[in-house]
């Protein structure tokens, strides 16, 4: 027998589900005041640093169906870079918000600042980018992915350089359409299926 | 002083595969081109926490927290507990669990749950704390019914409780079901199955556990959940050139 190992192995995933909303955000699922506070409704505080933008999209299923239950969650860094906790982030960016599709048309809409550029342990620089972790009926195991921006310099981006297939990477690109307005869909699959990640 | 390691690689072996036929939304609903892998970078190291401060007396009790205390919920009164842990094996304190299940009668509290089963006035059907410095966290709560779900024939799901846990990284992240003891209906579940490994569908299924009951009030099941760790070494190597 070889030595035992002191690790552990992370507990399986399972599909968090219909209903995940009573779990997560009470108030959408009729819950409305089983808590005092609910968590999550904005990643930013009145008095956030830096350009408060606003991303508007969808989420598809393989057959391009928008899908009317999708729940997920997003982390930032503020717009120096810094994630809460850091010293000196902005005190006004908790830079973690849950979002939820509108139940009947299924669209989304996230309000937060946009995210400065953070640098990786070798010293190279990721472009500002808000990563995004999605949970709905039908995913076994939480996707996750990232929002770049189409009007930031994403060429030296280390995730974006390592997608083969140039055209994918168009599919983490949130689209400008106005003045601190972005457009940001996600497909889960099919054609234009946006790159998730396994990091 | 957070411990900003990178994160031990996800061993995706273990954890239930996307698509599965069995379970019909899956289908429509897995990538079905590969991820794409590279090491944990900050945005994945890094991850909101939530104080005490946030949270109400009765936010773990799932018996009273609907009627703010004034009627207990029908049902088999449960204390749900265990420890919340790392790929290290070290506890994870100060951590933000939250967890939602049907009533005593396999009903959600939901707009969109249509089940006839009926609602119990008494209960909500949500809950959340926060580990304590060993990692340890408890919920009394109701042992949720079985329910019928629309998949194929005849479908229903054993009874379970949906746990959400965050850690202390965005890449930490992780939904998972708690299971009961004994109960036949799990090695009937396409989302069970959806775990190929039976001796990992095991780690979430919870033991009674009568040292933790409490006689004429509560029994007790024990379930421990491990998140992703993060990688221990000494040596830190730069890329080239840098
Ligand atoms: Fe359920």
């Amino acid at each position: 027998m070889v030595q035992k190992l002191d690790t552990l192995i992370e507990s399986p995933s399972q599909t968090a589900g219909p209903y995940v909303h009573i779990g997560t955000v009470p108030t959408y699922a009729g819950l409305g005041g089983i808590y005092e506070q609910e968590i999550g409704d904005s990643p930013i505080a009145d008095g956030a640093k830096g350009e408060v933008i606003t991303i508007t999209g969808t989420v598809a299923d393989a057959t391009g169906w928008v899908l009317r239950d999708a729940m997920f969650e997003t982390w930032q860094p503020d717009a120096a870079g810094k994630f809460a906790g850091d010293a000196g982030a902005d005190p006004a960016v908790s830079g973690w918000s849950r979002v939820c599709a509108d139940p009947e048309s299924g669209e989304w809409t996230l309000k937060t600042v946009k995210p400065g550029s953070t640098t990786l342990r070798d010293g190279r620089v990721q472009a500002p980018h808000i990563s995004v972790w999605l949970v709905a009926r039908g995913i076994n195991i939480g996707l996750q992915t990232r929002i770049y921006f189409e009007d930031e310099d994403n060429s030296a981006d280390p995730l974006l350089n390592r997608i083969e297939q140039r055209p994918r990477v168009d599919t983490l690109i949130a689209k400008r359409t106005g003045d601190g307005e972005y457009r940001f869909d996600i497909r889960i699959a099919g054609p234009q299926e946006t790159v998730f990640l396994d990091i | 002083m957070t411990d900003q390691s990178p994160l031990i690689p996800r061993n995706r072996e273990m954890h239930p595969v996307p698509y599965y036929p069995d379970y019909k939304t899956s289908v429509a609903r897995s990538p079905s081109l590969p991820l794409i892998s590279m090491e944990s970078t900050p945005s994945e190291e890094t991850g909101p926490r939530f104080g005490h401060n946030k949270l109400g007396a009765l936010d773990n009790n799932l018996i009273l927290n609907w009627t703010k205390g004034a009627a207990p919920a029908v049902g088999e009164r449960v204390l749900m507990h265990g420890r919340v842990l790392d790929e290290n094996n070290r506890p994870v304190p100060n951590t933000l669990i939250e967890i939602w299940q049907a009533n005593a009668g396999g009903r959600y509290r939901h707009i969109k749950d249509t089940y006839f089963a009926p609602l119990d006035p008494n209960f909500g059907g949500c809950g959340r704390t926060i580990t304590d410095e060993n990692g340890r966290y408890e919920f009394l709560t109701i042992r949720p019914g079985a329910y019928p779900w629309p998949n194929r024939g005849n479908e229903w799901r054993p009874m379970h409780i949906h746990i959400s846990v965050f850690g202390h990284a965005f890449g930490q992240r992780l939904i998972t079901q708690m299971y009961f003891e004994g109960d036949p209906l799990i090695d009937r579940c396409p989302i069970a199955a959806t775990i190929r490994e039976r001796s990992q569908l095991d780690r979430l299924v919870a033991p009674l556990d009568m040292a933790s009951a409490r006689p004429m009030d509560f029994l007790a099941y024990k379930f421990d959940i491990v998140l992703r760790g993060r990688r221990q070494t000494m040596f830190e190597n730069k890329m080239e050139g840098m």
